[in-house]
């Protein structure tokens, strides 16, 4: 038992070393520079450039948590604050079958519902002409699947906000609008971040959704409209041939040691700030 | 006319259409697979392995899939429940609920949850090629076990945590020993709440492919030794989809729905154990 419990936290730092052991090679033989401000990516001219892919990440993340949280933080008050039982024991069901229904059924239906609604009305709104499988779409799929995670994170962060708060807040003449808006939101705040920062590492860790939806076009995207590359699609798009040329595997091992280092410091400090709030109530 | 009330009547709005689109975003995934993947589906698809030139639009189905699916979160959760079970109990029998041993292990778990799960497969495929394993169901079931453990663990976890100290202090009044504490008393009290954590592994693990697009491999036929590649759903899926050929693309939305379907049994049959776990627990 003891054995086991070491050996589920060595796999943390298992994964790390491992990951850094096989990106050594390409941080040998490349500079930093070179590798992370490159756009230049041609595997076989030793060009490993992974800008565009981080921008990529980055900016169907963003797209992703601008659409989602004002969404997740409306609905989450509502559910704490306003919906009756009924509401709530319907509600909370459906959420979380939300949460269980694989990536790869979201990459589907954002092929068939999203990329469409992407090309014939949203780009030439825009007077765009434009395939469909662009950034926008990527964030609106990925907006989708984190709906879950964040709103779990919000409810249980607002159950933690203690009654007499609420009451007193009410007591001196406050409207529930006013009590929400200046005493739960305010006392929450911390927990609405982390909420949003486990979202976000979610939404950057995505593989096969985004992949499907986002283009794959190697290029930095400038606008919403344009395709993009991101990081999970670079790794998962190329394992066939990377063993077949020098220092790919390294490349591609040093893009999944990125984003491992960017998820583990995302959820760690979220994971803190959680904890803390639970402490305090406790 | 109260300019407050006019605000928070305009969030209330706000927050009503908000809950109804996160719902209807839902609806919307369940319904667009089910209209495009019924017309397609066939009783030749769940039930034939492909024939030759499957993914160009010749005959066969996805069994092959199917049961490799099966057979990979099958896998892994036994696997998986075999190492996270111990971990669960000694976070919580062994150790007080509250040391500081344990609030990290809990950290390290939560953490290495929020892992992309294409991490775990390129650091799979790391190790496969390190030990010189080719890639099969048995690299396949490695990976995804290491990605479970995390979420069986912490669901163990959060049940075990529900029960009464009295009935642990209770056990050991009798002189039961720590391990016979944990096998005989705690396990049985959260039997259903196991349940919960292995139908959530499984359905994890049946829908992921991102872990095992490395190291599973991916074959035509039903794996009949653990070294043999396996296919699985998703990643059928995903082949069927790239092809250019319409009714291949078809084929792609009915095997979606198969996975839709497995996994919409998986949930309900995971509320029915929470359910089941909820009513034990009252009468404790």
């Amino acid at each position: 038992m003891k054995g086991l419990t070491y050996f589920s936290i060595t796999l943390l730092f298992l994964i790390l070393i491992g990951l850094i052991y096989k990106s050594v090679p390409i941080l040998k033989e490349t500079s930093f520079g070179n590798l992370f401000f490159s756009t230049e990516w041609q595997p076989l001219k030793m060009k490993f450039g992974l800008l565009p892919f981080i921008i990529s990440t980055l900016y169907v993340t963003i797209v992703a948590v601008v659409i989602s949280v004002p969404l997740c933080l409306l609905s989450a008050i509502y559910l704490s604050e306003y919906a009756d039982k009924r509401v709530i024991a319907f509600v909370n069901p459906l959420i979380d079958i939300l949460a269980g229904i694989p990536s790869v059924i979201f990459g589907i239906w954002g092929i068939i519902e999203v990329v469409p609604l992407v090309r014939d009305y949203i780009a030439p709104a825009f007077g765009i002409t434009s395939s469909g499988y662009t950034i926008l779409t990527g964030g609106i799929v990925l907006s989708i699947m984190i709906f879950p995670i964040i709103i779990h994170v919000l409810l249980e962060v607002f159950e933690t906000i203690p009654e007499d708060l609420k009451s007193a807040s009410l007591s001196v003449g406050a409207t529930k609008w006013q009590t929400v808006k200046l005493v739960i939101l305010r006392k929450a705040a911390p927990g609405v971040i982390s909420a949003i920062v486990l979202g976000l590492s979610r939404a950057f860790g995505e593989t096969l959704a985004v992949l499907m939806v986002v283009g794959n076009v190697i290029m930095i995207p400038i606008s919403p409209l344009d395709p993009g590359y991101p990081i999970t699609a670079l790794i998962a798009n190329n394992y066939g041939e990377m063993m077949s040329i020098p220092l790919y595997d390294s490349a591609l091992m040093l893009a999944s040691l990125i984003l491992f280092v960017i998820v583990l410091i995302f959820n760690f400090i979220s994971r803190r700030i959680l904890k803390n709030i639970e402490r305090k109530i406790a | 006319m109260n300019i407050n009330k006019v605000e928070e009547g305009i969030f209330k709005v706000l927050m009503k259409a908000s809950t109804l689109l996160v719902l209807v975003s839902l609806f919307l995934i369940i319904y667009s697979i089910l209209q495009k993947g019924l017309p397609s589906l066939s009783w030749a698809m769940i039930t034939q392995t492909p024939k030759g030139g499957f993914f160009l639009g010749k005959g066969g189905g996805i069994l092959n899939a199917i049961v490799g699916s099966l057979y990979l979160a099958g896998g892994s959760t036994i696997l998986g429940l075999l190492i996270s079970l111990p971990v669960a109990l000694y976070l919580n029998v062994y150790r007080t609920k509250t040391s500081r041993f344990a609030d990290f292990t809990r950290l390290c778990l939560d953490v290495l949850w929020g892992i992309p799960s294409i991490v775990y497969g390129a650091f799979g495929f790391a190790i496969m090629l390190l030990i010189g394993l080719k890639a099969s169901l048995l690299a396949g079931i490695f990976t995804l076990t290491l990605m479970v453990i995390p979420i069986m663990v912490r669901a163990m976890d959060e049940v075990i945590m529900t029960v009464p100290k009295g009935l642990i202090d209770a056990s050991y009044s009798l002189g039961a020993t720590k391990i016979e504490t944990s096998i005989k008393v705690v396990s049985k009290q959260v039997l259903p709440g196991i349940l919960t954590a292995v139908l959530i592994s499984f359905g994890r693990s049946i829908g992921d492919a991102a872990s095992v697009l490395f190291t599973s491999g991916f074959t035509d036929r039903i794996p009949t030794s653990l070294m043999q590649p396996a296919a699985n759903l998703p990643l059928a899926i995903f082949f069927q989809l790239s092809t250019p050929i319409p009714e291949v693309q078809d084929r792609a939305y009915a095997s979606a729905l198969v996975l839709t379907v497995i996994i919409l049994l998986i949930s309900i049959l995971s509320r029915i154990a929470t359910k089941k776990f909820t009513k034990h627990k009252s009468l404790v």
